[in-house]
């Protein structure tokens, strides 16, 4: 007992917030196996909440890595909106390429991160102030783009987004007795690749633990001979891009431009990094546990629309009474360590 | 003579320069240069005759008093809660939703088409106040006693708020057919000036008596900029905070009113959207720190109209509702760069610069 | 360059805003040798290092480097770490959340990979040789701060640095971890290390160092070798003159206390805070100024703040005229009589923005409520009243407080609190910082007051000055309550003794 007592004690608070949130989505989905009926025992309930949250994840590793750093962005959102308007609007009155589509996003993303990174960086303005300018000059732009939603029916363009990537092994038998495969949009390999990438550069490059040294105390960091502001720049640069690719992940889940696309992505983003046990003072969150933070509150959604209370609002709700919950958690679980302690 | 004159006039202004009022003034004389230039009718103001008939006056300038005023009363209490706690709260718009939610849901009872009003206008707005009051203090609580930054704390609100503005109506759109529910947003009969701007002016009395003979403005000061040795003589900083949150949350529940009458109906998604924008704007725009500290109510106030004269500017060159966010945004950032050190620095340089020379060719 | 010298410094001025921090210092540093670096707080020794380590850039000037031809330029704590320059700052500069090897490490190649494995491994040997009970995974936060900062030395350490900066590094550490650093400065003197020592300790640097350099108001006083320079002399050079100057204050003091010895006005018995005091007893009668004494760390301000309710107390009583009283926030202090001029200028006293007006009027304003603001006309008459009273240096009553010297700001702070007419004022280290004609303005107003019927508590690190005002000491040692002196017990030696312990007696 005792020497659980001391592991617990030497936890890192990243691991620790890691723990509470593996528990949590596991204690969650577990849940909902027993008591909203074998639906989400299916592994393709699973892997479409895979498929409908490429983009999120994406987007909320990005925002973790800012957080991480101590800072904040609002705009990834509207950059996702603004990214699938310009790649829509391209692909389909111009006739556009998708490669170069893609090369639009990632311009997009990367100029938002660039802008946003110097401003915050070497400005040194709040990055809430400036990413909430970036989020309604992102969303305004989508207007004055294009004002309509419309579907985009560029060939190539739904050839690449009806590519399904079949999940060997994990099929399950229709009513019919027929065999369907478990299958995987692409833009669930790129978040899947994102999280790995990411984790590793967080975990094993100079470049990624100075992050969580800024995070942590930023004077310090100097101290110990860290460019902080070059640091925080390229937090903000990555998850700028990170946006970019992330809008052109959601446009090719959705497939088409609107002015009202991925709105409240940005909070999304934010409580599942929140969820996933990043720390909004900074130096404490990873990857992984962003990646459960996504499912979890997919999960929660899921559970919500299969229990019958469909009506939008209701997603809103639980949204924001989840991340009030884990921001409490936080705090309360920060402030008995610190009580232990001394 | 001429000569002293002329250095007394100068001085005169520099002071004016270097006053914080002088932001939102310079603004707004830019502003209106710009329209004069383009189009001088801008300033024209008509009485004429509404559909009832009763005596009305329209131009440009009467619509920026009318829509600035919710504006304005929103940025009395943004004010309040930039100095104490440094940060903003983003989530008057969802508030001012769940406040007129909450105002219908009062007057239509079970009905969501009455008739009649179920319930006298006073008592609704007042129960919307409580509500308001209360969203405010949950803000305020997770600000204040849970430590959390204030954007993220009303972050929670922001989603959830509209959300929970629909929840209260049960998702319907309840219309207020009563005429003296729409003089809040419109006008009462025999009085050509928009009743939204009597309501404003009252709130700008309310606030500069409660700062007259209260000590709210030097303890908000205090907490903002200094938290520890505000404690240490005799405050209570937590709770200073979070009695900002609550009077942000009565100026809310005022707004929302207003926004409601207007329409005599709501919509969940659409009403007061982006209004926090405009809010944080407006205290920015009155030279007032967004980190917190010191503040200047009047040229808050003053540069939510300044906010307003913007944005009808921009409809009036067709610019969508939607693209307005951009214009602002690019707004927002040239002020806050403006504002920083660095680039103050540079600017003063400047300035020093060109006194210099100046004086070398007096000199000559 | 001189032969064995490791580090340069010529002719070196910075200025802030309204302030001269250094003006045509020199300082010179040999190989193998602990060199103190002495002064009174706001000296210019802090501005000096920070100039040395490139947190701030300096206006004028050469730094040599043993090794470097020409003058070098340091910009960033980068350039100084390059340099072999290294420093271990009084409060921690260490990264809470991360782990113990990785404060060691980062920062320090320009390699794109972290070896954990290596990492852990290396961090361990070296904490192992330097006996630093810590291990390498541990998180940086659950260590202790003595702990936390023999990390920061062991950093310094490994970087083989030419030049180990060690500012105030023994404030936060007891005897015993003291003792480990001292072998620790030595072993690194035996490798040829030039160390700079930054203490407050005069014992301590009579113990480890070879050279003094003294500083004063931002100019060099000069340097010696330790053996040249007694103690009193080290003094007087630190403060400028000599110490019989202030010696006639005393007889200024009244005599209250002798007369009135009966009834104490604030009794305390058995507080403690959530400060990590022990509970202590104490009393003070009308017009008596005491004092609490002991090291840095002592526990002497969490005491006062205990009275004043500004740390959470714990439990205990505090009587007032012999009734029972709840002090439970500084409010309530405030409401019986107790004014409580803070350690901290910067962080608990001054409100850095509001004007000096406002700032005075503060406290009143508090105490007489939310709904009966002070009038500005009024505020103005208090506000004059005080700025001439105390001789406070300001362009007017509404300059903002944070434009004014530190000296004048504490004026400003003693003001606030002397307007609320307190019983008992409590003023910890009212002198820190602030130059020399303040500190003996403050010492007789103090006496002044006092002979009023005020009662005092004035702490200061210098005990000289706690000499010439108090007339009774509290001694504290390690967060407890171990002496009270007064009367003929109260010298400097017997000070001395009762700091360093009785514990043999006491066994």
């Amino acid at each position: 007992m005792n020497r659980i007592k001391d592991k617990f004690k030497n936890i890192t608070d990243t691991n620790l917030l890691l723990l509470i949130t593996v528990v949590v989505f596991f204690a969650m989905y577990i849940g909902a196996i027993l008591f909203q009926g074998k639906g989400f025992l299916k592994p393709q309930t699973f892997f479409n909440i895979l498929n409908a949250n490429a983009s999120l994840i994406i987007l909320a590793c990005g925002l973790s890595l800012v957080m991480i750093t101590g800072g904040i962005d609002i705009s990834v959102g509207g950059v996702t909106a603004l990214v699938s308007m310009c790649c829509a609007v391209y692909l389909d009155y111009k006739g556009g390429n998708v490669f170069v589509s893609m090369l639009i996003a990632l311009a997009i993303g990367l100029a938002f991160g660039i802008v946003q990174g110097f401003l915050v960086a070497y400005l040194d303005i709040q990055p809430f102030i400036v990413t909430l300018a970036g989020m309604f000059f992102a969303r305004g732009m989508t207007t004055i783009v294009n004002t309509n939603p419309f579907n985009v029916a560029n060939e190539n363009f739904v050839a690449l987004k009806e590519t399904r990537i079949t999940v060997p092994g994990f099929g399950s038998v229709n009513k019919l007795g027929n065999y369907v495969p478990a299958y995987i949009e692409i833009g669930v390999v790129v978040a899947l690749l994102t999280v790995i990438i990411l984790f590793c550069v967080l975990r094993w490059t100079k470049l990624g633990r100075s992050f969580y040294a800024v995070g942590g105390n930023s004077q310090s960091a100097l101290m110990l001979g860290i460019n902080v502001k070059r640091t925080k720049f390229l937090s903000h640069l990555i998850c700028g891009l990170l946006a970019g690719i992330g809008g052109f992940v959601y446009f090719l889940h959705v497939g088409s431009g609107s002015a009202s696309h991925a709105s409240g992505m940005e909070m999304n983003a934010i409580a599942s990094s929140i969820i996933g046990g990043t720390m909004l003072t900074g130096g404490v969150g990873n990857i992984i546990g962003t990646f459960f933070g996504v499912l979890s509150l997919s999960t929660i959604q899921n559970i919500v629309s299969s229990a019958g209370l469909d009506q939008a609002w209701w997603t809103g709700i639980t949204i924001a009474a989840m991340l009030c919950l884990f921001l409490v958690i936080q705090s309360v679980v920060m402030a008995r360590k610190q009580k232990t302690e001394k | 003579m001429q000569n002293k004159e002329m250095k007394s006039l100068s001085e005169s202004v520099m002071k004016l320069f270097r006053k914080q009022i002088f932001i939102p003034i310079a603004a707004l004389l830019v502003l209106a240069v710009f329209n004069l230039i383009t189009d001088p009718s801008f300033f024209k103001i008509t009485l004429g005759y509404n559909s009832v008939g009763d005596p009305v006056l329209s131009g440009y300038l009467m619509t920026i008093l009318d829509y600035g005023s919710e504006l304005a009363i929103l940025a009395i209490g943004m004010t309040l809660v930039t100095a104490a706690t440094g940060g903003q709260d983003i989530s008057v718009g969802a508030g001012i939703a769940i406040a007129g939610s909450v105002v219908l849901r009062v007057l239509c009872g079970t009905d969501s088409r009455p008739e009649t009003l179920q319930a006298p206008i006073i008592v609704a707005f007042l129960i919307s106040c409580v509500v308001a009051m209360l969203f405010g203090a949950f803000n305020g609580a997770l600000v204040a006693y849970f430590k959390i930054q204030p954007m993220v704390a009303t972050l929670i609100l922001f989603t959830a708020g509209r959300s929970i503005a629909a929840w209260i109506n049960n998702n319907e759109l309840p219309i207020i057919s009563d005429p003296t529910f729409s003089y809040f947003g419109g006008f009462i009969p025999g009085i050509p000036v928009p009743t939204p701007f009597f309501i404003a002016v009252a709130c700008m009395v309310i606030i500069a008596l409660v700062l007259k003979f209260t000590t709210l403005g030097l303890y908000t000061q205090s907490v903002g900029i200094n938290e520890s040795s505000s404690r240490l003589n005799g405050l209570n900083p937590a709770f200073i905070k979070f009695i900002t949150f609550v009077i942000l949350g009565l100026c809310v529940a005022v707004a929302g009113l207003i926004k409601v009458s207007r329409l005599s109906s709501i919509n969940y998604s659409v009403i007061a959207k982006d209004i926090e924008m405009d809010a944080i704007l407006a205290v920015a725009l009155g030279g007032n720190a967004l980190s917190g500290g010191k503040f200047n109510m009047t040229a808050s106030i003053l540069g939510a109209y300044v906010i307003q004269f913007l944005t009808t500017t921009l409809y009036k060159f067709n610019v969508q509702s939607d693209a307005l966010s951009a214009y602002k945004a690019v707004v927002v950032i040239v002020l806050v760069v403006l504002s920083t050190p660095v680039v103050r620095e540079f600017l003063s340089g400047l300035g020093k610069k060109i006194k210099a020379m100046i004086h070398v060719k007096e000199v000559g | 360059m001189k032969e064995k010298a490791v580090l340069e410094m010529r002719n070196i001025h910075k200025s802030f805003p309204g302030v001269r921090a250094l003006q045509g210092v020199d300082f010179t540093l040999c190989e193998g040798e602990i060199h103190a670096l002495m002064g009174e707080n706001g000296a210019g020794k802090s501005t000096l290092i920070k100039v040395l380590t490139g947190v701030y850039t300096k206006d004028e000037g050469e730094i040599f480097i043993k090794g470097k031809e020409k003058a070098v330029i340091i910009r960033s704590p980068q350039d100084a770490q390059k340099l072999g320059i290294s420093t271990v700052y009084q409060e921690i500069t260490l990264c809470p959340n991360l782990s113990v090897a990785e404060n060691m490490y980062i920062g320090r190649t320009s390699s794109v990979y972290q070896n954990w494995k290596k990492m852990n491994e290396d961090a361990d040997q070296i904490l192992k040789s330097l006996d630093i009970p810590a291990s390498a995974t541990q998180q940086l936060a659950s260590c202790s701060i003595a702990v936390q900062q023999m990390v920061a030395i062991a950093r310094a350490v490994d970087m083989d640095c030419k030049v180990l900066i060690l500012d105030e590094p023994t404030s936060s550490l007891d005897e015993q971890e003291v003792a480990k650093l001292f072998k620790l400065m030595r072993d690194l003197k035996e490798r040829g290390v030039g160390i700079i020592f930054v203490t407050h300790f005069l014992d301590q640097v009579y113990e480890v160092c070879d050279k003094i350099t003294v500083l004063r108001d931002g100019r060099l006083v000069g340097e010696y070798e330790i053996k040249d320079l007694p103690r009193v002399q080290l003094v007087s050079k630190m403060l400028g003159k000599d110490l019989d100057d202030m010696s006639d204050i005393k007889s200024e003091q009244s005599a209250y206390d002798k007369e009135d010895a009966s009834a104490s006005v604030f009794e305390a018995e058995g507080l403690v805070s959530n400060a990590g005091i022990k509970p202590f007893d104490f009393y003070i009668k009308k017009g008596e100024v005491n004092g609490f004494t002991g090291l840095l760390g002592s526990g002497r301000s969490e005491c006062v703040r205990a009275i004043f309710g500004a740390d959470r107390v714990t439990g205990g009583t505090v009587k007032k005229d012999g009734k029972t009283i709840k002090i439970t926030k500084p409010l309530d202090a405030m409401r019986n009589g107790i004014a409580y001029l803070p350690e901290d200028r910067k962080i608990d006293g001054i409100v850095g923005d509001l004007s000096v007006r406002e700032n005075i009027v503060l406290a009143l304003q508090v105490l007489q409520g939310f709904f009966k603001p002070i009038s500005k006309a009024d505020a103005y008459k208090f506000a004059d009243e005080y700025i001439k009273l105390l001789g406070i240096k300001t362009a007017s009553a509404d300059t903002p407080i944070k434009s004014l010297s530190g000296g004048n700001q504490q004026k400003v702070i003693l003001a606030r609190w002397l307007l609320t007419h307190p019983e008992y004022l409590i003023l910890d280290e009212p002198t820190r910082g602030i130059d020399v004609g303040t500190k003996i303005d403050i010492q007789k107003l103090v006496l002044k007051l006092a002979s009023e019927g005020m009662s005092i508590t004035f702490i200061s690190s210098e005990t000289d000055e706690m000499l010439r005002t108090c007339s009774r000491l509290v001694v504290m040692r390690d967060r407890k309550v171990v002496g009270e002196l007064s009367g003929e017990e109260l010298t400097q030696n017997m000070i001395m003794s009762t700091i360093a312990g009785g514990d043999n007696n006491a066994e």
